[in-house]
């Protein structure tokens, strides 16, 4: 079952860039593509928990702003020479608004 | 026996229903065709044309009265059908007769959407959508000095804009968006559809909100802009987007959301009307482009004449039909997971090509300049083709295909002496063999000799490629160290390049560099970012997206995501007050660390994301800046205490270097600059490892440069002594002022000196006086742009909400 939640407007985020949506599981960055894509992903590198939602955003990558560690924003996978990931969330826009899918983010992860 | 069909709508879409159904029925149908417009069908793509000049409206009418004749059909034109009564299976017509119908087809097209600005309302402001908006247009070009404006850069605008501006028309686009037709096209084809746009004399706003219009006497007379510029105009064009036209759809209690609902065989919700064209909605998707209406209507007719038939919506491509503006885009080109690009880019001759491959298919085109493929690259779209095999060439297009792979030294040697190698320059092939058989032996001899890649460089791999060819063995390619991977140019090329061709945006310099990447990395970004903020000071717009995370916040990030806060402390003297405003905060904001940082200041550790406006604005309050302790840009001027309380003192340290970080403060450089001034050569402030240090002496100053005392301790060389303050002031300013201009991104000041050497830098800055005064002019004009302290900026409530989270589901999640 999904459970879509609107979490505020596309408009809200800026183009290459990203917010935060706290959850009970912790924070999820959401990510604004220049091609105006939406990708959800724990706002913490799997290198040192770094804030990813602070990163440079190119592609559909994010540099993490504290060791520059690569990550996709639409796998989660890090890239390059550097292993580790980071879980994604299903994420929609929908008349100009963002719909997250808080399933998972409310009963807990799923392995 | 013939039923009665009545069309409501004689547009391009039931124009072809009705061609076919002649065609493949003929005898079946007693048709009575309604339209609003006092006309029947006529292409409506070529209202374009009609606009600018190129054709008159006798000729893209479609059918005339004479085939309407020939096929029986009652022509009801100028009427806009009133209702549809279902139940009694009738049309009214607006003077009231009924009509009883076997089966109706609605074909209402769409509406242009108006955006509900002030005065929208006015006489003069238009869409664009049928012939009388295009004579409205028509009719201002006879008058002289006629301006106009439209709302819109997608293609409908940028037609009008078109056609008005080959009638001689003023013409300018506002656009929302940060580039045109941003639907269909990416940021770097955006970029040059722009300047082709502005070569014909087009004035485009891109990245521009409208607040109002204004009017006179109830006639337009200029559209105000968010920023307060009005934009004087005769006619007004909104050309923003277009609804399905459904009023008389959703009166007769058809099922219908965003369009008329139709099925694969275009029936409505009740089966004995059909529908097609703009005004439908299938399987959620509206239409907006004739390809797919005609699929529609081929339908249409199969499923009146009682064979099944089903609408299978396809890909299309969109091309703009304004001369010299030659686009495609087609499929998806969104970047994706799996999904690879091919970009080329020919900056010589405006080209843009670029493809997106997922796994062995192509899935999306966009193209500029050059799109003599474009239909092409829609088949292998379309048909889902496997392009593994042609995969490496593909972007070259079907010219390239089918022969063997061959190497890149043999296709350079199968190029014709007259091939064109250096399109910036026109040097052929036979060019540079000539020069290289004259005896020029490495890459820079052939650009001094041809001046091939001498401009934009992206063919030096050509050049390289022919030298290999003409001197065998005895070449040796060059290794420059890239700036990144996106690119094969230097920091160094870039800088010169965007000096060079004026280049002003980074789509700009991403196209006009050969870019092969879409939008760049994290290495490039911050780089150009910064030399295009350097060189065109109060033109470029500072992007935000392409900082480090310190610089976009305004704060140095800590390891567990918190921020630093350090207010500036002029020259490290502070008052009781400041003090006080700094313990005030420290408390307000639990602040973990008060800690005196290397650098004279104090540093406010551990500080909240969302909390930085309210303790930016405290601080504010309290009379200070931001230190940017996070910048590349001025950091710190450390003094020592000087002739106001030493016994060594020689000269006010402590005021000289108040004045110079005042004068100095928030410019950015390639690199941080850290300065000092000490009041003798005891060197309290360690003048002799900054960036310039000045150490004072009974008979002035002594300027020091190029120190540091980081990564590698490295001492100053001295530049020259200069006797007065004014002059330490604009010596400092010119030196920081070359170094800007000259540095690759992240050179610090020493770097920078090792690799033009001191020589050059006392050249610019002592010796030639002129020279020094032309880099501090340009030094303090770029400041009166950079002297913003960001800090009270960002306390505004549009950055505000940007510290905040998007969204808080805490609390849900705990019901
Ligand atoms: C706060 C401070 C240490 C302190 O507690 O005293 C400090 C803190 C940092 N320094 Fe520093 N440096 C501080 C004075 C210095 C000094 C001493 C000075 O300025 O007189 C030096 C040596 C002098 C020099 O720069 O030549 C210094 C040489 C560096 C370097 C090496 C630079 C180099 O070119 O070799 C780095 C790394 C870098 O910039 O890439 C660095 C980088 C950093 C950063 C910004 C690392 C980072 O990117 O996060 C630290 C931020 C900590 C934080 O979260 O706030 N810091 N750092 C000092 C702030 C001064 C200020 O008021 O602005
Ligand atoms: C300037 C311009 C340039 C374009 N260029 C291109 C292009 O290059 N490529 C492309 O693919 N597409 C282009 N289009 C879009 C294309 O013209 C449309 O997709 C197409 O015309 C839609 O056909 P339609 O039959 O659905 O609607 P229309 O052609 O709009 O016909 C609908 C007709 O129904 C009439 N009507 C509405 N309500 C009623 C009523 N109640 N009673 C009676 N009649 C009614 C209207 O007056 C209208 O004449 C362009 C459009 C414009 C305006
Ligand atoms: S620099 Fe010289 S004069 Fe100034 S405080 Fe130090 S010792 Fe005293
Ligand atoms: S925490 Fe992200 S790279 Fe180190």
């Amino acid at each position: 079952m999904s459970d879509w939640t609107d979490i505020g407007a596309l408009s809200a985020i800026p183009e290459r860039g990203a917010r935060l949506v706290k959850t009970a599981m912790g924070c999820v960055a959401v990510f604004r593509t220049v091609d105006d894509e939406i990708f959800a992903i724990d706002d913490a590198c799997p290198h040192k928990g770094g804030p990813l939602s602070e990163g440079i955003v190119h592609g559909r990558s994010v540099t993490c702003p504290l060791h520059n560690m690569v990550l996709r924003l639409d796998t989660g996978l890090a890239q390059g020479a550097d292993e580790g990931s980071v879980a994604t969330y299903p994420v929609r826009v929908e008349a100009g608004r963002i719909l997250l899918d808080t399933e998972r983010l409310r009963r807990g992860r799923v392995a | 026996m013939t039923r009665n069909l009545i069309v409501i709508g004689a547009g391009m879409a039931s124009g072809r229903v009705l061609e076919h159904l002649f065609e493949t029925q003929p005898g079946a149908w007693n048709v009575t065709l309604f339209n609003a417009e006092p006309r029947g069908n006529y292409n409506r793509l070529m209202l374009s044309p009609v606009l600018s000049g190129d054709k008159t409206y006798a000729e893209i009418v479609t059918h005339d009265a004479a085939w309407y004749e020939e096929r029986g059909v009652t022509c009801r034109f100028g009427e806009k059908v009133a209702r549809i009564d279902r139940g009694a299976k009738i049309v009214v017509a607006p003077d009231g007769t009924e009509l009883p119908y076997d089966k109706v087809v609605i074909a209402t097209g769409s509406n242009p959407f108006m955006i509900p600005l002030p005065g929208h309302d006015l006489d003069g402001v238009i869409p664009y959508r049928d012939l009388e908006d295009t004579e409205r247009m028509m009719g201002l070009g006879s008058a002289p000095g006629a301006r106009a404006v439209v709302i819109g850069g997608g293609l409908l605008g940028l037609e009008a804009a078109a056609g008005m501006a080959a009638r001689g028309i003023d013409v300018t686009v506002v656009h929302i968006m940060g580039h045109l037709m941003e639907r269909q096209l990416d940021e770097a084809a955006g970029y040059l559809l722009k300047k082709a746009l502005e070569d014909k004399g087009i004035t485009v706003l891109t990245g521009t909100n409208s607040k109002q219009i204004l009017g006179e006497g109830g006639k337009v007379r200029a559209l105000e802009l968010d920023d307060g510029t009005e934009l004087p105009c005769d006619l007004l064009c909104m050309a923003v987007g277009i609804r399905p036209n459904v009023a008389l759809a959703k009166d007769a209690g058809l099922a219908v959301a965003k369009g008329i609902h139709v099925d694969d065989q275009m029936l409505t919700s009740d089966a004995d009307i059909l529908a097609l064209g703009e005004c439908v909605e299938h399987q959620g998707a509206i239409f907006g482009l004739v390809a797919p209406l005609y699929d529609q209507a081929k339908v249409a007719a199969e499923t009146l004449g009682g064979t099944q038939a089903a609408f299978v919506p396809k890909e299309v491509a969109t091309k703009l039909k304004v001369t010299g503006c030659d686009l495609f885009s087609a499929g998806d080109f969104a970047e994706g997971d799996g999904r690879d690009d091919i970009v080329f880019r020919d900056p010589s001759r405006g080209i843009y090509k670029r493809l997106v491959l997922e796994g062995e298919r192509l899935i999306g085109a966009v193209m500029y300049g050059d799109t003599g493929d474009g239909a092409w690259f829609h088949g292998l779209i379309k048909d889902r083709t496997d392009v593994t095999e042609m995969r490496d060439t593909l972007i070259f297009g079907p010219a390239f295909q089918g022969g063997a792979q061959s190497d890149p030294l043999a296709a350079v040697a199968a190029l014709p002496a007259d091939a064109e190698i250096c399109g910036c320059n026109g040097i052929c092939k036979s060019a540079i063999q000539t020069a290289i058989k004259g005896g020029a032996a490495t890459l820079s001899d052939v650009r001094a000799q041809t001046k091939a890649s001498a401009s934009c460089g992206t063919c030096t791999g050509l050049v390289e490629q022919v030298m290999a060819l003409t001197l065998g063995d005895g070449f040796e390619v060059q290794t420059v160290k890239p700036m990144c991977p996106c690119t094969p140019l230097t920091h160094m090329d870039v800088r010169r390049l965007i000096k060079a061709k004026a280049l002003k945006s980074m789509a700009a310099v991403m196209q006009e560099c050969g870019w092969t990447t879409l939008c760049g990395c994290a290495s490039c970004r911050p780089a150009l970012n910064y030399y295009l903020l350097c060189d065109w000071p109060g033109e470029y717009q500072d992007d935000d997206q392409s900082r480090f995370v310190n610089e976009r916040m305004h704060s140095n990030i800590q390891k567990d995501g918190t921020y630093s806060v350090v207010p500036r402390m002029w020259g490290g003297i502070t008052t009781a007050d400041e003090l006080r405003a700094i313990a005030d905060a420290a408390d307000k904001y639990k602040v973990q660390t008060v800690k005196v940082t290397g650098g004279q200041r104090i540093d406010l550790l551990g500080v909240k994301k969302q909390d930085l406006p309210d303790i930016w604005a405290d601080l504010n309050a309290a009379g200070m800046v931001s230190g940017q302790a996070y910048a590349k840009g001025l950091r710190t001027v450390k003094t020592c205490v000087g002739t106001d309380h030493c016994r060594f003192g020689t000269q006010d340290s402590t005021g000289l270097g108040i004045r110079m970080e005042k004068a100095l403060w928030g410019s950015w450089t390639p690199a941080k600059v850290k300065m000092a001034v000490s009041g003798c050569p005891r060197n309290c402030a360690e003048s002799t490892c900054k960036d310039v240090g000045v150490i004072c002496v009974d008979s002035g100053y002594i300027l020091h440069i190029g120190g540091a005392a980081g990564l590698h301790i490295k001492g100053t060389e001295v530049m020259c002594t200069v006797k007065t303050e004014d002059e330490v002031l604009e010596y400092t300013a010119a030196v920081v002022q070359l170094y800007r201009e000259e540095a690759a991104y992240l050179e610090r000041m020493y770097k920078w000196m090792d690799n033009v050497g001191l020589d050059h830098i006392i050249e610019r800055v002592v010796t030639d006086a002129d020279s020094r005064k032309a880099l501090a002019d340009r030094f303090y004009y770029a400041q009166r742009f950079m002297q913003q302290d960001p800090w009270a900026e960002r306390t505004k409530p549009e950055y505000r909400e940007l510290y905040a989270p998007l969204a808080d589901l805490t609390l849900e999640a705990a019901e």
